[in-house]
């Protein structure tokens, strides 16, 4: 007879943190043909036109960018509550609490020019995203409520509660759809290249990165929340303030989340809408793992991810396969990095019995 | 007497490496029916891993076992009890909640249908209990039991698969002294019933007293095969560690200064709610190592959490140099200069994912020596950790290896370092050397002897009678949550501390 048995393998070295994950994507790839081929599609041109509909022309390659800049909020947003075991699984809920945000500054404080309303816009939806997370952050630290479990049940009270206002006090007047009213010209990021959507939102997505990476790395607050990650048992033996940490981790987490709802209501929608999501929130905690936490994988497997997205549309138009391709293809790149990551700390060895 | 028999046990040539460490070389192993035959060695010398191998849990790299003459494979541990060999660990793996009749027939497949057949698994409970006169009521829950009651359940739990092989892994490293002999008359019985023992052990005197047979393994390889008969303490000793380890770590005269730490009627709860320290009062000198012996989950766990900052007293105060200290957090622990070395040294102490650097840091990564509001001073932390690694001579690739890669002794010198690097008024050690080999026990023993010297309070908490006798000044035992006893170290036998571990009052 033959069994399969799992054993525990030596740490493995650095480079494998990089290859690893491009090793995933080129697997995911690979076997994404078999959906691409069941749905009748040329494998070929299929991928030609993945990729050249995402960055074959000007327009497509900025429109990928405008894709990757949710993405990489919700990302770092995941990736940085999880490096502390902060299992942030509600990013999304955070995202519509900063949009949400945003959309009421962005109505009423008439008044106040574009220099100094684009902040508060930016700061209040960050604040409100921050408040959002550090609810379950709470409930975890003082109640010991699971916080896989309350994260994402936020997510579902959060939608309830902006269908509420946006059936309510926040709907255009006039209007029958569930829609708020626009927001300020002020109040809107500005586009920064001309005939493309590149807005504001895409730079401070990358500075983000930076300052994720810089606090990680660079800080004692870095040291400090990686600490309470590895080991909250031994980080509060040592004196550091686990709830405190964990505390500081939610607000910064989903004031990310919060941030990339901002970012697609003041560049994208300017009105609030109840799908003005879709589900930028779930794909950011599939970036975080292909990103392995780190704010640079981050960013990459945001790109991919929005390569996906944006290069769907051409595929579809040119071969026929719908686009709902690209959702398999997240799908297949999660479980697959799951895999990896397993065959990282453990190998698969064939006994005969 | 066993030699003109058969050996039941044949094991060839065994060779098992993990990784880059080969933890048996070419290892010759018999054993012969009706015997007690000793597998003698340091932590690490490849003791467990051999029988591990003959219990099924790992295979061979290279070798032939033999049971009874026939060659065999073994791919399981239920491989090796269909064979007749059973293993018993050091720690146990029994439901608490369930009484020791279910507990002796779980993982049973011979049952009929879906219904257990409890009825002629009592009959024959009983009937194994009468022949090895091993008293225990079968209806007792497990949890009720004492840590002796518990082994023995585990043997009658081998017995009921009929094994006629016993492997017991170091079975005395849990008990007290008296459970302890209890266990030996257990073991004569087996073999006089015609089982044969396997006893792995590193403690001398018990293998001289228990043993027919020792095999005496080092870094893997056989060193020796002596008759019990033919051989003595300090051979064997020579033969464990290469080396005379009898000489005594060397202490100086130190005397006395003021109380360090007054513990003042202190009455802790454990994690069910019921009081593991009761009223407890305890006084350390400067210059002074208290010793509070005691077998494990008598409370002592609990004062030292309390003393880490873990736990919050129900009563009692505790002064650290005549100042209050506020209890139940690590930080004040930390500031009135307590040095604190947890018993699970991997999961309280260490951050095993994280660089030998960001471990040594742990406790003072707030010291405005490390970070400028806010930002790590990585120039100061390497060259802090860089002089600790050679100060206490702490074997690593370096202050970015990861610590997970560090052997048990050099993991205990990285919370040493961190500990007793700020020169504490108190330290609070708990089985600071449980798992560690010679070499590394030395070391830490020799540590804790210079804090003292330098002045410090030491308070040692151990089940380990030798290191008791090794270091402390004063002897304390631990029992039921009450420390009785107070005995000088000129005063005190090892019969009198292992009378009163086993709760018998003088």
């Amino acid at each position: 007879m033959i069994g399969l048995k799992i054993i525990k393998r030596k740490p493995l070295p650095r480079w494998a943190k990089i290859i690893i994950p491009l090793c995933a994507i080129l697997a995911t790839l690979i076997l994404s043909a078999i959906p691409i081929l069941i749905a009748r599609g040329n494998l070929w041109k299929s991928y030609y036109y993945l990729f050249y509909g995402a960055l074959g022309t000007r327009y497509n390659l900025l429109e990928t960018f405008v894709k990757a800049s949710p993405l990489i909020f919700t990302g770092l947003a995941v990736a940085f509550a999880f490096r502390a075991k902060f299992w942030n699984i509600g990013a999304e809920g955070q995202l519509l609490a900063g949009a949400l945000m945003a959309t009421w500054v962005g109505i009423n404080f008439t008044g106040i020019p574009k220099f100094f309303l684009l902040p508060i816009v930016i700061i209040s939806g960050f604040i409100a995203g921050g408040i959002w997370a550090s609810i379950p952050a709470i409930l975890k630290t003082k109640l010991k409520v699971d916080d896989v479990v309350s994260t994402l049940l936020l997510n579902y009270v959060m939608i309830h509660i902006m269908g509420t206002l946006l059936f309510g006090p926040l709907q255009q007047p006039g209007s029958s759809w569930p829609r708020s009213s626009g927001i300020l010209e002020a109040a809107r990021y500005p586009m920064l290249l001309a005939r493309s959507r590149f807005h504001l939102g895409i730079p401070l997505a990358f500075l983000a990165v930076l300052i994720i990476w810089f606090i990680n790395n660079k800080t004692i607050f870095g040291y400090q929340s990686k600490a309470v990650g590895v080991n909250i048992k031994a980080a509060h033996f040592g004196g550091i303030n686990t709830t405190s940490v964990i505390l500081k981790t939610a607000l910064i987490s989903g004031g990310l989340a919060g941030l990339a709802g901002v970012g697609e209501l003041c560049a994208i929608h300017y009105h609030l809408l109840m799908d003005i999501s879709p589900g930028y929130g779930y794909s950011g905690i599939v970036i975080a793992m292909l990103g392995n936490l780190h704010p640079i994988g981050v960013l990459f497997a945001s790109f991919f991810f929005s390569i996906v997205l944006v290069g769907a549309h051409t595929m579809s138009r040119m071969t026929g396969v719908p686009t709902y391709i690209a959702e398999v293809i997240q799908g297949m790149a999660l479980i697959i990095m799951l895999i990896f990551l397993l065959l990282t700390e453990y190998k698969i060895r064939v006994v005969r019995k | 007497m066993a030699n003109n028999k058969k050996p039941i046990i044949e094991m060839r040539s065994i060779v098992k490496r993990f990784l880059d460490v080969t933890a048996n070389r070419n290892i010759n192993f018999t054993l012969f029916p009706g015997e007690i035959c000793a597998l003698l060695g340091e932590n690490g010398a490849g003791k467990t891993t051999l029988m591990n191998i003959l219990f099924g849990y790992y295979s061979c790299d290279e070798g032939e076992i033999y049971i009874k003459g026939e060659k065999v494979k073994l791919s399981s541990p239920k491989d090796a009890i269909s064979r007749g060999v059973g293993m018993i660990h050091q720690h146990f793996t029994l439901v608490p909640s369930q009484t020791v009749l279910e507990n002796i027939i779980i993982g049973m497949d011979d049952e009929k249908g879906i219904f257990l057949d409890l009825k002629s698994a009592r009959v024959k409970l009983l009937r194994l209990q009468e022949r090895f006169g091993l008293k225990i009521d079968p209806e007792a829950k497990v949890w009720t039991l004492s840590i002796g009651e518990k082994q023995k359940v585990e043997i009658l739990k081998a017995l009921y698969r009929d094994v006629d092989i016993l492997i017991m892994d170091e079975p005395t490293a849990v008990l007290a002294p008296s459970e302890t002999e209890e266990l030996f008359k257990t073991l004569k019985s087996l073999v006089r019933e015609g089982k044969s023992v396997i006893f792995i052990s590193h403690k001398l005197n018990e293998v001289m007293e228990i043993s027919d047979r020792i095999i005496v393994l080092r870094n893997g390889e056989v060193m020796a095969e002596k008759k019990t008969s033919e051989t003595n303490t300090k051979e064997l000793a020579n033969l464990m560690v290469g080396r005379d380890i009898l000489e005594r770590v060397k202490r100086k005269k130190v005397s006395l200064g003021k109380p360090v730490l007054e513990v003042n009627e202190l009455t802790v709860l454990n994690d069910k709610g019921l009081k593991a320290v009761k009223k407890v009062n305890l006084v350390v000198r400067e210059n002074e190592i208290v010793g509070i012996a005691g077998v494990s989950g008598n409370g002592q766990r609990e004062l030292s959490e309390v003393l880490f900052g873990l736990r919050e007293p129900v009563e009692g105060t505790i002064k650290i140099n005549g100042k209050l200290l506020r209890t139940g957090s690590p930080i004040t622990a930390i500031k009135m200069r307590i040095g604190r070395v947890p018993e699970d040294r991997i999961e309280t102490g260490l951050m095993m994912d994280l660089s030998v650097e960001e471990n040594m840091i742990l406790e003072n990564h707030i010291s405005p020596n490390f970070h400028n509001k806010g930002l790590i001073n990585f120039r100061n932390i390497h060259h802090f950790s860089d002089v600790l690694i050679e100060e206490y001579n702490i074997k690593t690739a370096g202050r970015n290896a990861v610590t997970k890669s560090l052997s048990g002794g050099n993991l205990q010198k990285l919370i040493l370092s961190r500990e007793l690097d700020g020169k504490p008024n108190l330290v609070v050690a708990s089985q600071p050397t449980r798992g560690l080999d010679v070499g590394a026990m030395e070391y830490i023993h020799q540590r804790i002897l210079k804090e003292k010297e330098r002045g410090a309070a030491v308070i040692l908490i151990s089940e380990d009678l030798d290191e008791i006798f090794t270091i402390s000044d004063r002897i304390m035992v631990m029992y039921e949550g009450e420390v009785m006893g107070d005995i000088s170290i000129e005063k005190a036998s090892r019969e009198q501390i292992g009378l009163l571990m086993s709760g018998v009052k003088k």
